[in-house]
């Protein structure tokens, strides 16, 4: 029985939202059954290379076998949703696998859909546990209305497709590490399946990208207006992090949507998440629940943000954010950061 | 430019939501109803190309009698026809939505001619699914692009043969990730594409009248067998609060410190 886990790299190494992922993949392997991952060929060949992080970071994972997604008309480092689902498709029949699992972020998901269509397998997005209640059956839980309502539900199917909620999972190393073999896979697209193929576009931010920043300085309609956010802007430069928003503050025009945190924005997942002027609806808080740290700045201390919150400053965001970036900034003079 | 697009009835959940004394479905009676910002997005993404391009929009959900009301609210907005695959009010799992709507398609189309745009909400605000749009572009062979939060859709370009073109984009990891495909294409939006208009007065006056095209649609179970909803619980205690003003900054940049933020 093989379990199978789409990776995808960032950057030379492991996606974070990947390694999600492969710790729930890890679990439904369990010791009885093997761990397998699909990567679709690198653009840099090396990543995968015996000098480079991302077999040891696979093995740190306990994955037994990586295949490498190869078929002709598609570059390496090139994202073609549908034949990346066909190559899956392939894998799985190939290895027998009866789980194919990949992170709930837009690729994850993308692919399983195609996956599941292509397959006819049920794909259940969105799980933030699952266990064998016994072979061919899963109970698992699942996100609904962004995280703010989960499902307990069962699973009856031979195989079957599960995105993992990156905001539920974290990650964790197997107990005991493995040598992946890497194998390369080579599979046939069917007709249409190169139509829809990424071009990359220099984004528009240049700066941290939110998914992935450490640390998110976040601004409410608290904030006042577009003017406020110089603050929030110098604070994230300063600590190496993105500028997120709520959706009050992206349908007032005050700000891009692509800055907001949120059932129906981006969810974050960073080691702390600033909320300044946030009120913390249950909408906003689908965004955000995964951040290790959350720190609120409000005036107002019954906000349902101090629930969430680990930290508060009750206070004027315009009134605290300027002082707070000047002792930022000389904290990290002071020490020669 | 003739353009599909697929909504879905949902409650409109406050800021707790509340589940039934079973714990198998939302509490709604105390709710309003409407669709996901997604769809909303989707709805106005058509009228504007069909203003732009001219053509029409046509609605369809799977759901309920009740969900005739999602559906006159679009054709308030500004859509042109409206499609009502009626159910019991039984919920429906993605594969078998899917289906319906891909039969409810061929079926227009072998009497009113193709669509050449097909747009779906990225994911549903309940279920989330996020597979209806794909498996239906897969099974009517179409090409799909979800995520998406800008479109050009051109009904002269694209290869022989096709209905034209459109270049749809997203963001990806602070970049932008780019598809132009050839149509008819299925897409599916998410909010943050336009900012959707309000309906008028004249609009809602018409979309009171306008006849609705109803079919039965008969259910099919998913494998997917729900045993409870729940209310995520926490443990955190609430926030502890460092201070009040601009006096509580050197608390909080110690617990920056403490945090390895500052590096
Ligand atoms: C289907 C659906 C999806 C949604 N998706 C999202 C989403 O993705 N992201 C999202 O954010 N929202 C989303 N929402 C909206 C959400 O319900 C809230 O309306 C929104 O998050 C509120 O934004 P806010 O906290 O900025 O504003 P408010 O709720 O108005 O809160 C403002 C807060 O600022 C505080 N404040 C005011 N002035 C100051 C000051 N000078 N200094 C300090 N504090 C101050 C107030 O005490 C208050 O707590 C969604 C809603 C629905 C129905």
């Amino acid at each position: 029985m093989t379990v199978l886990c789409l990776v995808e790299l960032d950057e030379g190494r492991v996606a974070d939202a990947s390694l999600r992922a492969l710790r729930l993949a890890r679990d439904l392997a369990g010791p009885a059954a093997s761990l397998a991952v699909a990567i679709a060929p690198p653009a840099d060949p090396a990543a995968l290379g015996t000098e480079g992080p991302v077999l040891a970071e696979l093995g740190d994972q306990g994955v037994a076998t990586v295949l490498l997604l190869e078929t002709d008309g598609l570059a390496p480092g090139a994202y073609a949703p549908a034949a990346l689902a066909r190559g899956l498709a392939s894998a799985t029949a190939e290895l027998g696998a009866v789980l194919v699992l990949a992170p709930a972020n837009t690729h994850g998901q993308e692919i399983l859909g195609h996956l599941a269509a292509i397959a006819d397998l049920p794909f259940v997005a969105n799980c933030t546990t699952a266990t064998w209640e016994e072979p061919g059956v899963l109970t698992l839980t699942r996100q609904r209305w962004g995280g703010s309502l989960l499902e307990d539900a069962r699973l009856a199917a031979p195989a079957a497709l599960l995105s993992v909620a990156t905001d539920a999972v974290t990650p964790a190393p197997a107990v005991t590490p493995t040598t992946p073999t890497v194998l390369v896979h080579r599979y046939r697209v069917e007709a249409g399946e190169l139509d829809v193929v990424a071009t990359t576009e220099p984004g528009e931010s240049g700066g941290v990208a939110l998914s992935n920043a450490r640390v998110v300085v976040s601004g409410g309609r608290g904030v006042g207006g577009p003017e406020g956010f110089g603050e929030l802007e110098e604070l994230a430069r300063l600590l190496g992090g993105a500028v997120g928003v709520s959706r009050v503050v992206t349908s007032l025009g005050w700000r891009p949507h692509r800055e907001q945190v949120g059932q129906t924005g981006t969810k974050v997942t960073p080691e702390l998440y600033l909320a300044c002027g946030i009120s913390g609806a249950v909408q906003h808080l689908a965004g955000c629940q995964g951040a290790r740290h959350m720190v609120a700045i409000n005036t107002d201390a019954d906000a349902p943000i101090m629930a969430r919150a680990d930290y508060a400053v009750i206070g004027d965001v315009s009134e605290v954010l300027p002082v707070l970036v000047r002792e930022v900034r000389a904290r990290k003079e002071r020490a020669g950061r | 430019m003739e353009l599909l697009v697929c909504i879905k009835r949902v409650p409109m959940v406050g800021g707790r939501i509340a589940v039934t004394a079973d714990g198998l479905a939302v509490d709604t009676k105390m709710l309003g109803f409407t669709v996901s910002p997604h769809e909303e997005c989707a709805v106005e993404e058509a009228i504007r190309v069909t203003e732009r391009h001219g053509g029409s929009v046509t609605v369809l959900t799977l759901g309920p009698p009740e969900a005739a009301e999602q559906l006159r609210d679009a054709l308030a907005l500004g859509a042109h026809r409206a499609v009502l695959l009626e159910t019991d009010g039984r919920e429906w799992g993605p594969a078998a939505t899917a289906a319906a709507i891909v039969a409810a398609i061929r079926d227009r189309e072998a009497t009113a001619g193709r669509f050449d745009l097909l747009l779906f909400g990225n994911e549903a605000a309940d279920s989330a699914d996020y597979q209806v749009g794909i498996r239906v572009a897969r099974a009517l062979g179409l090409p799909c692009v979800t995520a998406v939060k800008q479109l050009e859709a051109d009904p002269a370009g694209g290869p022989e043969g096709a209905a034209g073109r459109l270049v749809a984009r997203r963001e990806h990891r602070g970049a932008t990730e780019a598809f132009a495909v050839a149509l008819p294409a299925v897409v599916t939006v998410k909010e943050g594409i336009n900012l959707p208009r309000y309906p008028s007065l004249p609009g809602r006056m018409r979309a009171r009248k306008a006849p609705l095209d109803t079919a039965a649609a008969s259910f099919t179970p998913d494998p997917l067998e729900r045993r409870k909803l729940r209310v995520p619980t926490s443990d955190r205690k609430g926030a502890e609060i460092l201070g009040r003003g601009p006096d509580a900054v050197p608390a909080l940049v110690d617990l920056l410190d403490e945090m390895g933020v500052l590096a």
